[in-house]
């Protein structure tokens, strides 16, 4: 087969693929860029408004509380989606008794829509006869307000986005566990390594590049979290459950400020990147 | 009899307890995991995760289908009744009048089913052009489909959505098809086994005279079938999952997805009949779940450690 026969069989193949991958990836992300700079309602014509959506972005009031609340939710997230996770996988490795069972159970909520989770905690919070509250009473505890109440709504979505979350963290460190070798182990208890020291020293070098990884990923992912403020809390109470993904689609579909919105994206754009790039680098760095 | 008496472990008083067996080395010791404080310490502990993994995510669920089939007074009433006074199923059949739930889930069948078909077709032939036939700049190529992954999918929704509109594919599957085919995971987990198939299978067959669609559809396929039933699985999996771009992509009451649909009507039912909606929507899911449950947790793991 001669080089350009080849090259045009291999383009033929490949052309439905470009095309998706041109009209609906790469093409957004110019148009993201290009709409930053305009002012557009989908219905008039686009005229050109230089970094006016970007100070419109800026200044709006819930701009700066979008922020931190993303940045508390992602924090917060990690510290539930991430490190619990790593425990549990810990502690799944070690039974050796309804692995299977547990496995199950605790990827099952990751196959759900997440609309069912989330309406589903919608009546757990209910604050009269929810779930959680009626816990809280069976165990003579106060109820509590939940998404009520601007200090404890945050903290609800993070549990939502953990419960149907955490499943497949847990499975893929269960499945990096699983891939130390047990001679490292045996050589650890030999020098007299205890249970702590073994994890310290065996288990979280071993696993080191996935929980990198999965770090960034994390970050990544949390960091666009949109489903749980909108069906749950809409932003409130006290604008404390806005999020960035959330502002950006208030400013495209209840304000018709598009252009708003892709000047919101680009900044979420270059902070996520700049995630992207620690985490190659990271990665890199390593030797293995 | 007799031996079905020694088949169970005596507490406390058995002289030699059945040791825990162990198949694999893990952080504790098979010497220290049997020994007395070792296997008593390890059932604590292991009735301690069955049933904080029972609570945690079994009775949620167990809450949800049960909410279904009690009244509307049972629902709202304190302290709740764990187990239905009297169970009926007329809160389904009611969700299932007022959701639409029948021509709900048609649609997001269908999307899923067509995503799946568009997705496989797009990618598969992409992945084997890249792999196989390497054309100048496929690297190039394949390096801009996996940066795409870097860009998370939120943050282009908007102009996404500002192109779907452009292109009058508002309220139209390929709205939602076009989107799903342009996966850089896919490709790469595609093209990544397609490497692994040794050169000589190709070669043979090129030398019975097979094209490069021959080659593809009788010796490419046939040898990928794991990867394509994992890809496959989760393309359907995400499909039905997906909120956000059907949200925005199909609006028309007769079009959404049953996600949009449960999310537009619940606040105008009843808290059972939310619940009954949800468990319809949920169903589809877990028997897929069940069924394959060893090619998604495989999938999981395939995909996520860097080969």
């Amino acid at each position: 087969m001669g080089v350009l026969r080849r090259n045009l069989t291999a383009y033929g193949f490949l052309c439905a693929a470009l095309f998706c991958f041109t009209v609906f990836a790469w093409y957004p992300m110019v148009r993201e860029f290009v709409l930053s700079f305009q002012k557009t309602d989908l219905i008039n014509p686009p005229e050109w408004v230089g970094l006016a959506n970007f100070r419109g972005a800026v200044q709006d009031p819930a701009f700066w509380e979008a922020w931190l609340n993303t940045v508390e939710f992602t924090f917060l997230a990690l510290l539930c989606g991430y490190a619990v996770p790593f425990v549990v996988a810990l502690v799944l490795n070690e039974l050796r008794h309804a692995r299977a069972y547990l496995r199950f159970v605790v990827y099952l909520p990751v196959m759900l829509p997440p609309i069912v989770a989330v309406l589903l905690f919608r009546w757990f919070y209910d604050p009269g006869p929810g779930l959680f509250n009626q816990l809280l009473d069976l165990a003579g505890l106060p109820p509590l307000a939940w998404l009520d109440s601007s200090s404890t709504a945050l903290i609800s979505l993070v549990l939502v986005s953990t419960w149907m979350n955490m499943g497949s963290a847990t499975l893929i460190y269960l499945a990096a566990l699983q891939n130390i070798p047990s001679e490292l182990y045996e050589a650890a208890e030999l020098d007299g390594a205890g249970i702590f020291r073994r994890i310290r020293h065996v288990t979280i070098p071993q696993t080191r590049l996935i929980l990198l990884l999965m770090l960034m990923l994390q970050i990544v992912a949390t960091m666009q979290v949109f489903i749980e403020p909108y069906m749950l809390t809409g932003g409130g109470p006290e604008n404390s459950t806005v999020t960035v993904a959330y502002l950006m689609y208030q400013f495209a579909f209840s304000q018709m400020n598009y252009g708003q919105a892709g000047a919101l994206g680009m900044m979420l754009m270059l902070v996520l990147l700049v995630f992207a790039a620690l985490q190659l680098r990271w990665t890199r760095e390593d030797p293995a | 009899m007799t031996s079905l008496a020694a088949a169970r472990p005596k507490r406390g008083r058995a002289r030699t307890p059945r040791p825990i067996h162990v198949q694999f080395r893990t952080i504790v010791s098979p010497h220290q995991l049997n020994s007395r404080w070792g296997r008593r310490i390890y059932w604590l502990v292991l009735a301690a995760v069955v049933v904080t993994f029972s609570l945690a995510f079994v009775l949620p669920l167990y809450w949800m289908v049960t909410g279904a089939m009690k009244t509307p007074e049972e629902v709202a009433q304190m302290p709740p009744t764990l187990v239905p006074a009297q169970p009926t199923l007329t809160p389904f059949f009611e969700a299932w009048e007022l959701f639409d739930i029948g021509t709900l889930l048609a649609n997001t069948v269908y999307y899923a089913l067509g995503a799946w078909i568009f997705c496989m077709c797009v990618d598969v032939a992409a992945a084997y052009a890249l792999s196989k036939l390497r054309p100048a700049f496929g690297n190039v190529i394949l390096g801009a489909m996996l940066a795409t992954l870097m860009i998370p999918p939120m943050v282009i929704l908007i102009p996404l959505y500002v192109t779907i509109v452009d292109l009058g594919l508002l309220n139209n599957p390929w709205g939602l098809w076009f989107p799903a085919a342009a996966n850089g995971f896919n490709i790469f987990l595609l093209k990544r086994f397609f490497d692994s198939i040794p050169r000589e299978l190709i070669e043979a067959a090129q030398i019975d005279g097979a094209g490069p669609l021959r080659v593809l559809w009788s010796v490419v396929l046939p040898v990928s079938r794991p990867i394509l039933g994992v890809v496959s699985i989760f393309t359907i999996v995400t499909a039905f999952k997906d909120f956000v771009l059907p949200l925005l992509v199909m609006t028309d009451s007769e079009k959404m997805t049953i996600s949009v649909g449960l999310s537009q009507t619940a606040g105008a039912v009843t808290q059972n009949q939310v619940m009954g909606g949800l468990v319809i929507a949920a169903v589809p899911m877990i028997i897929v779940f069940f069924v394959f449950q060893r090619h998604i947790m495989a999938g999981l793991t395939a995909g996520s450690i860097k080969g």
